[in-house]
């Protein structure tokens, strides 16, 4: 049975100042969704909230992960139960490779590591050097990145392949692609969007956050929904996006009565 | 965590449930009673067979020692009791040479060390501190060949007198502090290593060395001489038993690197909670020279440990990497000090301290530049990485700048573990503990990846064991 990620009229707030007031949306595995809207409509707050982020308080709602209550657990608890979140601006940590991080972190979503420490937690260093040497061509990504420490001194666009190839390695139900393609040259989005669509099938979900219907093109979303002032205001197919892309969202505002911020 | 082969400690033979707070049941053939006085040393000197000149060298110091007031700053010594502490300890009669000649228990408590392991994979030779006496020691043909001596420094006084008398006390005098004072009275083990000119040894000489008897202060004395233009790589590393009363440490490390010389002196100790780690560490570097401190400290009570270097001709060149982890009821005052006593000199500190549950970290830095040392450059970075509120760090950094054409830099940095570094390790099912453990291990990599590769594992594998159960 297909696991869907079903969110009720959600309410998130930061530091006392509600932005996400009230979403509701379902995004089955198998399914490819798109979310747009203006720069600060609350994409990447309501992705933060959706994965735990400690500063991104939940005032109300429900979010339910094939039956499980997710708003009870910690951020790796959902990532074991297979919620991705590709992030807008990922963070560095220096000193740690790539390699060292993601090993750790593959053993943990596959239930290799509890809260042990020895090696018989993590998955044997061969089987993991060869399954990331072929996921990095895969993705055109150089040799060199498994030893880089993780997000430091990279790239922008490097920054975003390495969100990619963590979510190939990882091969969550649901995974949240926050403006992946922002920051990506032309070639680059389109390997972005190449690979993704090879991820995509019956066992991985997907909701898009973007601003381009470029990388649209190469993941072809079933369903696009446009947030606005915090709560989802419209939901569609494509044509949605060629709206947008034609009228901008001032016609959208116009409908439902939302001020320009 | 520089490559992941760094986790595999297992492949490294040492077991998992590897602990640090052993004890193996070993009878001391000698123990001398509490406290130190004349007649201690004496008989110390007695039972050892020195010669004269050492006698007096100690019985001065030991007057110089009783005259020197209590040390009134760094940490806390208050709780430190002279008298309630055992001076001399013998665990066997004499040095060993090969392996088969090691007793089966102290062999059982090496073998826990990982030492066999160690040697077989990539040792030159191996002395290894056992009580206050060096008990194992092993040189490899290689060294003999290459003219290298690498003895415990009781040996080498027997067998070089002449060479161990010409430096012995003279880069840190017996009056230059208590601590060293207290050593050079009642100093017992440790390591002399002579390179002849030219040499340089490919491999890492190491010496392991712990304290096994409660109440037992160990004074080991390391004297290192690199003549011209050789090269050494000289290792120490450290795992003590847990005991409840007080422990005292206070080694005595000098260096002399001569001109176009290299040497590199690499420390990773983990004291026991009760341990007072009171260590002089001091090298000179004459022209076109470099030294390399690289110091790691966990555990202990208090650690006061600042290794210098001394440049005293053009071209001399001075690096410090010292690391610290202060824990619950520990105060690590550790840093570093350079002398640019000539012109075009370089030195480098780079201090990174951890603080968790109430530890407390100094960083203690001294930077001299002598009047007419035109064209010196120093560095010094100090990163602190505080993992709590009840947790310290300090800097205490002092610059006296005789010359006005010289490059010093300092900075300083004090950091918490940031909540979106452990929120996007945790989105990628690392838990709170595992993600920490990481960060911390990053933040100190620049050091660890600067150690011989079973080092860098136990590095890692000790911030583990501190850093467990540190998340609530
Ligand atoms: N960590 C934070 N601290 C303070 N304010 C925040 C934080 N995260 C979000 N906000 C505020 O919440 C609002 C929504 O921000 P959010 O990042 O969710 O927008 P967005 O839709 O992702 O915008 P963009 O398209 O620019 O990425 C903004 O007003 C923003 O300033
Ligand atoms: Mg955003």
């Amino acid at each position: 049975m297909s696991k869907d990620l079903v969110i009720k009229d959600l309410q998130i707030s930061v530091q006392g100042n509600p932005i996400i007031k009230g979403l509701n949306l379902a995004v089955k595995q198998g399914e490819i969704h798109a979310l747009m809207g203006p720069n600060g409509s609350g994409k990447s707050t309501l992705a933060n909230g959706l994965m735990g982020h400690p500063l991104y308080d939940i005032d109300s709602g429900e979010v339910i992960f094939n039956g499980v209550d997710v708003l009870e657990l910690e951020p790796n608890e959902r990532a074991k139960l297979g919620l991705f979140l590709a992030f807008q601006y990922p963070t560095a940590i220096p000193g740690v490779s790539l390699a060292n991080f993601l090993r750790l972190a593959v053993s943990a979503v596959r239930g290799q590591s509890g809260n042990g420490s020895g090696e018989d937690h993590l998955i044997p260093m061969r089987e993991f050097r060869r399954e990331l040497r072929d996921k990095m061509k895969q993705l055109g990504v150089d040799d060199s990145f498994a030893r880089r420490y993780l997000n430091d001194g990279f790239s922008g666009g490097e920054k975003k392949r390495a969100e990619i190839l963590q979510l190939a390695m990882l091969e969550p139900k649901i995974a949240i692609l926050d403006e992946t393609d922002s920051g990506l040259d032309i070639d680059a989005v389109r390997i972005v969007g190449e690979s993704v669509n090879k991820l995509v099938g019956p066992e991985l979900g997907v909701l898009i956050i973007t601003h381009y219907p470029r990388l649209l093109d190469y993941i072809r979303p079933q369903f696009v929904h446009i947030l606005l002032d915090g709560r989802i205001v419209e939901s569609g197919g494509w044509e949605l996006t060629q709206m947008l892309e034609t009228e901008g969202y001032d016609p959208i505002r116009e409908k439902h009565g939302i001020k320009e911020e | 965590m520089a490559t992941s082969e760094k986790n595999t400690i297992e492949e490294l033979g040492i077991s998992k449930d590897y602990q640090y707070g052993f004890h193996d049941d070993i009878k001391p053939t000698f123990k001398s009673r509490k406290g130190l006085d004349e007649s201690v040393i004496n008989e110390m000197c007695d039972i050892k067979g020195e010669p004269d000149w050492m006698r007096q060298y100690r019985l001065n110091a030991y007057r110089i020692f009783k005259e020197k007031p209590m040390t009134k700053w760094g940490g806390d010594l208050s709780q430190l009791d002279f008298d309630d502490i055992y001076y001399y300890v013998k665990a066997s009669d004499r040095s060993e040479r090969s392996w088969d000649d090691v007793p089966e228990d102290i062999k059982k408590t090496f073998d826990r060390l990982g030492i066999p392991e160690a040697e077989r994979k990539f040792l030159a030779g191996v002395g290894a501190q056992y009580d206050s006496e060096v008990v194992y020691h092993n040189i490899v043909e290689e060294l003999d060949k290459i003219g290298v001596i690498f003895l415990d420094t009781d040996t080498a006084i027997k067998e070089y007198p002449d060479l161990v008398k010409k430096y012995f006390g003279t880069i840190i005098p017996s009056a230059d502090n208590q601590f060293a004072a207290l050593n050079s009275a009642a100093w017992s083990g440790g390591s002399f290593v002579y390179v002849p000119p030219g040499v340089k040894v490919e491999y890492p000489l190491q010496a392991y060395f712990r304290i096994n008897t409660e109440n037992m202060g160990q004074f080991e004395r390391t004297l290192i001489i690199a003549d011209e233009g050789s090269q050494v790589h000289y290792v120490e590393g450290c795992t003590a038993p847990t005991y409840s009363s007080e422990s005292l440490h206070s080694a005595v490390v000098e260096i002399v690197c001569m001109k176009g010389s290299r040497v590199r002196y690499t420390t990773i100790q983990n004291w026991a909670n009760n341990v007072y780690n009171l260590v002089t560490k001091r090298a000179v570097a004459y022209e076109d020279s470099q030294m390399e401190w690289v110091d790691g400290n966990l555990g202990s009570k208090l650690t006061m440990k600042y290794p210098s270097v001394y440049m005293m001709e053009p071209g001399a060149r001075g690096d410090i990497l010292s690391i610290a982890f202060a824990s619950k009821g520990q105060h690590q005052d550790a840093g570093a000090k350079v002398y640019h006593c000539a012109p075009n000199t370089t030195s480098q500190i780079t201090s990174k301290s951890i603080s968790k549950d109430g530890g407390r970290s100094s960083y203690r830095g001294w930077v001299d530049v002598a009047k007419g040392a035109k064209g010196c450059k120093s560095h010094v970075v100090c990163d602190a990485l505080i993992l709590d509120k009840d947790s310290r760090s300090d800097t205490y950094p002092v610059i006296e700048i005789g010359e006005s054409d010289t490059n010093i830099e300092h900075e300083a940095r004090v950091s918490k573990i940031g909540e979106e570094q452990l929120f996007y390790l945790m989105s990628r099912g690392l838990s709170e503990e595992e993600a920490s453990t990481m960060i911390v291990n990053g933040f100190i990599e620049p050091l660890v990846k600067e150690l011989p590769m079973e080092y860098a594992v136990e590095m890692n594998r000790l911030i583990q064991l501190q850093m467990e159960g540190s998340v609530g």
